[in-house]
């Protein structure tokens, strides 16, 4: 027995007589933690609709309000058996402009603290990518560290494992997974700038484009009262570095570190992430093309109100704070010693209220500073956002 | 909690009500964006189809390459304004007895040093006897340039300096190259009747664009820099620029051409209808005054103030003053700024006068710092002035010759532009 195999067995050894954790884990228990699965013995089926309009300006110039109906996702979950578990997500986004398959995959639970896990699945990079039902919510724009720098909503197809242990006191969630990975399109794509989010294509469900999984990564300890702490690592190679066998590039890396964090400080509840992107870039492309990138984001949700409402068990009213950066071209101009811009600031505040958990109406002013490659003055768009969220 | 706190009532009525919240325009004489005055709803509905394509990234998937400088052409003109040392453009080629070759069997005569990930970019080759360094220019107003008439331009010329003056500009007079005479005609065809420019002169084409003038119209500048900047391929130039040691054919595999006829023909739309440069304070004391010593010291020999457009189609550009503060000639400017690189009839060291307007405004699409001359060497106005030679060096004795305050006021006025 190798030494490998020993520390496993080992491992799950110890693991299978701990008591089964709760499943209080914010972020890996995610996507069981829909209202259609909640008491649901075989099959169920759910979704999210998404919606609102909004009205922006950008330097004085306006194109006015405009509604969108942003996404209508269907869930179906079905319990196989006893430790098998199945779940798939099909997304409709702004109406039926983009239709994918975003998760679908079956969970065998071996033990508590071993489930593998296999099929369409949201490498877990950051909480986000993972968890991130627009219900869940008060805030409706997506944060930019969570869909500039980590690509998300990414969907890789795969196959890993995941498991919960409870040390005392404690939760502690673990996943690692390999997948298909990104494709050539994180560099020279028609945003003209290093975008990982570019590198995902429909074709990775069938194929890996360079034959070499990418692995995630994340361990997160959760504690009643204070909240998670997760932290996560991804590494693929991006490019097509081979054809019909012969070597035609070297093999580029595209890395992600992420810590999220959610927690509550007295009344507010906090909730936030941050990443840092590291990609190699080929060297003629290096000034203008970026091989750093980071972002964070932080929501902040205070409940103002909880008015008397007839039929409703709880209604809340909270005041939503989201302060979030991200820098995607990281470094100096060799050219002429300069920081490199590429920057966006941005500030969201508003309302939501919940009239139940699971619906959401929001509300809020966003302001965002953007400054061009160059370092220009930025160019600032602000304006007002409505919108509601639901889970059927 | 039942009742909605008061504050929250009034926050919400507040900030619905305040029309701070939204971000106001820059001042319409701070911006070097926007369409020329008089155009009709048509017309503005085209140029704005060119401005997208002109904002446009191309990617690998659509042609971009396999060796480039930039993936769109607001790339190197941000915000339509003057490009930043990332973008720059290097030229190169070499001095023989037949005269200047720019040495294309090894890719010349620009360098795309950017490539796709594993294809070679280009270099400097060896034997290369001169390099130059290009900055982007502003490519706001040049619709103006354009629509002035060849007699015009000519009129202006002086080339054995018969009036005395030290000052001998000269027209840059092209061969027909092929890409010449199609661009020639095709611009023909959408203007004719006007007889003014696109026509041969002595069986060669006016020159007015470039810091050579190197390129007769705004399609014949478009598509060079379709294919030289980008390595976009068009119906006028198909072939891709490649790398010599990666062999002439080892382009990229997207079909040609990879930028369709309509965008073109968009964006040279947009660039015939982008205003000129807006100018600021010009009525300011200190500004008049520096203005009257521009004149005064000799600049405004080249730098010539205004200009008449000939007859256009397009209304807002027909037969219309303008300032560009050039007369689109090309000067001796003297050892330090021969690069000995040329293009067309122009020695290595005669340079078509830039236009000075927009200077002004020049820093606002560079990060914020400026950067002058064809190559972006000189980071202020003065140090610009100082490498002014040849036919520029009495004009610049004189300005070094100005009291503080008066070479301040010359430095205001060109501030002004």
């Amino acid at each position: 027995m190798s030494g490998r195999l020993a520390v496993v067995v080992v491992f799950l050894a110890l693991t299978a007589g701990a008591a089964w954790a709760q499943d209080t884990s914010m972020v890996q228990g995610g996507i069981y933690q829909r209202p259609m699965v909640f008491g649901s013995t075989r099959t169920a089926v759910g979704g999210y609709a998404e919606g609102g309009g909004r009205h922006l300006t950008t330097d004085g110039v306006s194109e006015g309000w405009s509604m969108e109906l942003r996404r209508f996702n269907i869930f179906l979950f079905s319990s196989v058996g006893r430790r098998i578990r199945f779940i798939s997500e099909l997304e409709f986004e702004h109406g039926t402009e983009e239709i994918a398959l975003e998760t679908a995959l079956v969970d065998f639970v071996v033990n508590p603290s071993f489930v593998l896990r296999a099929g369409i699945l949201l490498p877990p990079i950051g909480a986000f990518n993972v968890n991130h039902d627009s219900p869940r919510y008060d805030v409706m724009d997506r944060p930019l560290v969570s869909t500039e720098i980590i690509p998300a909503t990414l969907s890789e197809v795969g196959f890993g494992a995941h498991g919960r242990l409870a040390p005392a006191g404690f939760s502690v969630s673990w996943d690692a997974y390999l997948t298909n990975g990104l494709g050539d399109g994180v560099i020279l794509n028609p945003t003209g700038r290093t975008r990982l989010a570019a590198g995902k294509g429909g074709e990775q469900f069938a194929e890996d484009a360079n034959g070499n999984p990418a692995f995630s990564g994340r361990v997160a300890a959760h504690r009643r009262g204070w909240g998670e702490l997760g932290l996560s690592y991804y590494l693929a190679v991006y490019n097509q570095f081979r054809k019909d066998g012969v070597d035609v590039d070297r093999r580029r890396r595209a890395e992600l570190a992420a810590i999220d964090v959610a927690t509550e400080v007295g009344p507010v509840e906090l909730r936030g992430e941050a990443a840092l992107a590291r990609i190699d870039i080929p060297e003629s492309l290096a000034e203008v093309l970026a091989d750093r990138q980071w972002g964070f984001y932080l929501d902040a949700v205070l409940p103002v109100w909880r008015p008397r409402i007839r039929g409703l068990e709880r209604p809340t009213v909270a005041a939503v704070l989201r302060v979030e950066r991200v820098d995607l071209n990281q470094g100096r101009f060799g050219s002429t010693g300069e920081s490199r811009g590429d920057e966006t600031t941005a500030v969201t505040a508003g309302f939501s209220f919940r009239p139940a958990a699971g619906t959401v109406f929001r509300a809020g002013y966003r302001r965002e500073s953007f400054r061009d490659l160059l370092g220009n003055a930025p160019v600032t768009t602000a304006g007002w956002q409505v919108g509601f969220a639901t889970y059927f | 909690m039942t009742r909605a706190p008061h504050w929250l009532v009034l926050m919400t009525l507040a900030a619905g009500a305040c029309s701070a919240v939204v971000p106001d325009a820059p001042p319409e004489d701070e911006t070097l964006e926007g369409p020329i005055e008089g155009l009709t709803g048509e017309q503005l509905s085209a140029h704005l189809a060119g401005d997208a394509e002109f904002a446009r990234n191309f990617g690998a998937a659509e042609g971009v390459g396999p060796i480039f400088v930039a993936q769109s052409c607001s790339s190197c003109h941000v915000a339509d304004g003057k490009g930043h040392p990332v973008f720059n453009l290097t030229r190169f080629g070499r001095m023989t007895t037949a005269g200047f070759d720019p040495m294309r069997q090894h890719g010349g005569p620009q360098i795309q040093h950017r490539a796709l990930p594993g294809y070679p970019p280009e270099r400097v080759p060896a034997g290369a006897t001169g390099v130059s360094v290009f900055m982007a220019p502003s490519v706001t107003g040049l619709g103006l340039i354009e629509a002035v008439d060849d007699s015009t331009i000519l009129a202006l010329a002086d080339p054995d300096d018969r009036d005395g003056d030290g000052i001998s500009g000269r027209a840059q007079l092209l061969a027909p190259a092929d890409l010449i005479a199609t661009v020639a005609r095709l611009e023909l065809l959408f203007d004719p009747g006007e007889p003014g420019r696109h026509r041969p002169i002595d069986g060669r084409y006016l020159g007015r664009f470039g810091k050579k003038a190197g390129a007769i119209n705004l399609l014949h500048q478009t598509v060079t820099a379709y294919r030289e900047d980008m390595g976009l391929t068009t119906d006028l130039i198909p072939d891709d620029p490649t790398t010599p040691e990666a062999g002439v054919f080892a382009g990229d595999d997207v079909a040609d051409p990879e930028v369709g006829s309509n965008t073109v023909a968009n964006v040279v739309f947009y660039l015939k209808t982008l205003r000129a440069p807006p100018r600021r304070a010009p009525d300011d004391p200190e500004v008049r005054a520096g203005e009257t010593l521009f004149a005064s010291i000799g600049c405004a020999r080249c730098h010539r103030p205004a200009m008449t457009t000939g007859a256009s189609r397009i209304k807002a550009l027909d037969r219309v003053v303008f300032h560009p503060y050039s007369d689109l000639l090309l000067h001796d400017m003297g050892p330090d700024l021969d690069d000995g690189y040329t293009e067309g009839s122009a020695l290595t060291a005669e340079w078509r006068t830039a236009p000075l307007w927009g200077l002004g405004l020049a820093e606002q699409a560079q990060g914020g710092q400026a950067f002058y001359l064809h190559d972006g060497r000189a980071r202020t106005l003065e140090a610009a002035i100082e490498y002014h030679g040849g036919e520029a060096a009495a004009s610049r004795a004189a300005f070094r010759g100005l009291g503080a305050g008066d070479a301040a006021r010359l430095i205001a006025f060109l501030r002004s532009l």
